[in-house]
């Protein structure tokens, strides 16, 4: 899970962390109120996106004058901001975050993630501050310093400082990073996060070490134990269907391809797109629903997949171990109905109990396209899309059952 | 032979009288697998679907002389038992709950190695399917029936996957010796080069397919020891090329956020480690007979 930099500020300065002072708001006549009230005469106005890249997509707004806040704001907020990360779509800006701008000395970078090699977390730093991770280690790369940490006691202050010494800090500011870093640490543990990043923990000029931008991504399996973190998510920043997904247990990525998918594992849906795109076809989505998975679960994956207006075929793949075929069948059939679905269905049933799955299909009378094998699920999709997409209309095949 | 289980191993299942725990025992038992009772805190003395139920693993170990734990215990609390299990002098710890905080399993891996190596737990999981020695024996979820006895090891994160390569194995008559889900998430117990590790080890194992997927760098590091050290023949395919970066793809651990994690790239280090890459995941059957027939000629 994502959050907004002004909650992950938040968050970070209860552990210690300093930041600049600074208020999220939702209209141009708020940001000024609170730039008046964080006093000053230059302030920095950031759209709050999860995304990274915003100050080269023009979404931070340095200012020095009230005019100016009112303006930038205004211009700001309803516009849709195209980064890097974002895709060509954008996002839509509904709140920035003002704080004071603070004369900058040095931009260091900090990073702490869960790292799948040593299985721990590492905490990453480099004195190149200021640029994306992944430019600093193209660039720059023996200028990273990593410190792994050990899980059973955590974080020490001797590895903090060894970073802010190797970072080339001076001896005053050493107390304050050291701080900072220890303070990110904390929090990354205890908030079960999965990923912190402090770029630039910069160092001011007049001698001071602040957070001036922060990033913090959050391990979904833990959620149910961190109800202050949960409360963050913010629904308006992901896409709908993967939230509408999410509620009914269900695991889904929208794509840009034709055929939609509704398979059982995430191993099992990553090989049918593959299988897809090998048979000369693009699919539409993942989409996994798990495990012991509902004639209910089934019919909210169809009325998810076919929300998608490109999806023009609907193939079902299921090898069903702690998954029921006669329950996904049931699901196929009770959606096909209630949904007056159009578009051809393909489905392939192996696994638990698949003679029944398969009897389900067949009893129904639908013009389910049935199919022995991944690889042919796959072909008669692609051949069905096909056939869809030659004669502009969407005929329903005889079904053809498995022997 | 097989590794991990056979016949012989004495099982006890963690959550054992939950609806899928009570499910997937019955599955077990009347496949042939010995499950010796099980454990549900608070229900100790009484006894399900025929066997004896205790209040902690010590006390099972202590009854039954278990071996191997299946654990399908929900997310939150399956951390601690794994702990419990590991303590308790448990073997192989075979966890099939999804759902577990990461920094939950990077506590687990440390409390593993506490143990002296000769009795510390092997951890496979979680989030996965499960062991399974065909013919003989199985912990987890899978549907037992599709997998044929033989001398294949398959080694896979994802569990279905596994379950797609076994049948398209079996359909070209070839056998498994045994199969290990290592499951979908960034921190797993076992990883791809220790179950490689084993099934070189293996005396009825004559080769092995490896199924990885995009993410994380276990299937490089295992690639590189097959090329170092492995002297049986390793067919492997990596899930997810039509994945894009950046998205995690159900598993939590199925995202590509580094170089080396995509799908490509990492069927490429297994092509130059060696090994034999299946064009696509309908021809994971015939790649390994091609290979298999290659060995006999």
């Amino acid at each position: 899970m994502d959050i907004h930099e002004y909650q992950a500020k938040e968050l970070l300065a209860n552990f210690g962390v300093p930041v600049p002072r600074g208020n999220v708001v939702y209209t141009p006549d708020q940001a000024v109120y609170c730039a008046r009230e964080i006093g000053g005469n230059r302030w920095v106005i950031k759209a709050q996106i999860h995304s990274g890249g915003r100050g080269q997509a023009g979404g931070v707004r340095i200012c020095a004058t009230e005019h100016e806040v009112h303006t930038a704001a205004a211009d700001l907020l309803g516009r849709t901001l195209v980064t890097k990360q974002t895709g060509p779509q954008g996002k839509l800006v509904q709140r920035l975050y003002i704080e004071a701008a603070v004369p900058i000395a040095k931009e260091l970078y900090i990073g702490l993630v869960l790292d799948r090699r040593s299985e721990r977390v590492c905490v990453v730093a480099t004195a190149e501050g200021g640029m994306e991770i992944e430019d600093i280690a193209a660039a720059r790369p023996d200028s990273l310093m990593r410190v792994v940490i050990e899980p059973a006691v955590g974080m020490q202050a001797f590895q903090a400082r060894d970073l802010c010494f190797g970072l080339g800090l001076e001896a005053p500011q050493v107390p304050d990073a050291t701080r900072a870093i220890l303070g990110a640490y904390r929090a990354f543990r205890d908030l079960d996060a999965t990923m912190v990043e402090i770029n630039p923990l910069a160092v001011t000029a007049d001698g001071r070490v602040l957070a001036l931008d922060a990033k913090m991504q959050f391990d979904d399996n833990a959620l149910f134990r961190r109800p202050n973190v949960r409360e963050l998510r913010d629904y308006t920043e992901e896409d709908p269907r993967e939230a509408e997904a999410s509620k009914y247990g269900l695991n889904y990525v929208g794509l840009d391809g034709q055929i939609g998918c509704i398979v059982n594992g995430a191993g099992l849906a990553m090989a049918t797109m593959d299988m897809i795109k090998l048979a000369g076809a693009e699919p539409a989505n993942f989409l996994d629903v798990g495990g012991g998975a509902s004639p209910e679960r089934v019919a909210a994956a169809f009325r998810l997949v076919l929300a998608d207006p490109r999806v023009k075929v609907v193939l079902v793949n299921i090898f069903a171990g702690i998954n029921r075929c006669d329950w996904i069948a049931q699901g196929v059939v009770q959606a096909t109905r209630d949904q007056q679905i159009t578009v051809p269905i393909v489905a392939r049933l192996a696994g638990t109990n698949y003679e029944e799955g398969r009897r389900i299909l067949k009893d129904s009378g639908l013009a389910i396209i049935t199919a022995d094998t991944l690889a042919d699920a796959a072909q008669k999709a692609v051949d069905a899309l096909h056939h869809v997409t030659n004669n502009g209309t969407a005929p329903l095949r005889p079904a053809t059952v498995s022997a | 032979m097989s590794i991990l289980i056979d016949q012989s191993t004495p099982i006890i299942f963690q959550g054992f009288t939950g609806d899928k725990a009570t499910f997937h025992a019955k599955e077990a038992v009347a496949y042939g697998t010995r499950i010796v009772g099980g454990v549900t805190p608070g229900k100790g003395g009484t006894t399900h679907i025929g066997l004896p139920v205790f209040n902690t693993v010590k006390d099972a170990v202590k009854a039954t002389g278990a071996l191997a734990s299946g654990i399908f215990v929900p997310g939150p609390f399956t951390a601690d038992a794994i702990m419990e299990a590991a303590d308790a002098g448990i073997r192989l710890i075979v966890a099939i709950t999804d759902g577990i905080p990461a920094q939950d399993m990077m506590r687990v891996k440390r409390y593993l190695m506490r143990y002296p190596r000769e009795r510390r737990s092997t951890l496979i999981g979680p989030n996965c399917a499960g062991v399974i020695s065909p013919g003989k024996a199985f912990i987890g979820i899978m549907p037992p029936h599709i997998y044929k006895a033989g001398r294949v090891g398959i080694v896979s994160r994802s569990g279905t996957l596994g379950y797609e390569a076994a049948s398209q194995m079996a359909a070209v008559g070839i056998g498994v010796s045994t199969s290990v889900g290592i499951g979908g998430d960034p921190i797993n117990g076992s990883s791809f080069l220790d179950m490689l590790t084993l099934f070189e080890q293996d005396p009825d194992t004559d080769a092995v397919l490896m199924i990885g997927e995009i993410g994380g760098p276990q299937e490089a590091e295992a690639s590189q020891w097959v090329k170092q050290h492995m002297s049986k023949p390793v067919v492997g395919y990596v899930a997810g090329l039509s994945a894009p970066a950046g998205r995690r793809m159900g598993h939590a651990g199925a995202i590509i956020s580094a170089f080396g994690d995509s799908a490509a790239e990492k069927a490429e280090i297994m092509r130059a480690s060696g090994l034999r890459v299946a064009p696509s995941p309908s021809e994971l059957g015939s790649t390994m007979a091609s290979v298999l027939a290659a060995v006999v000629a």
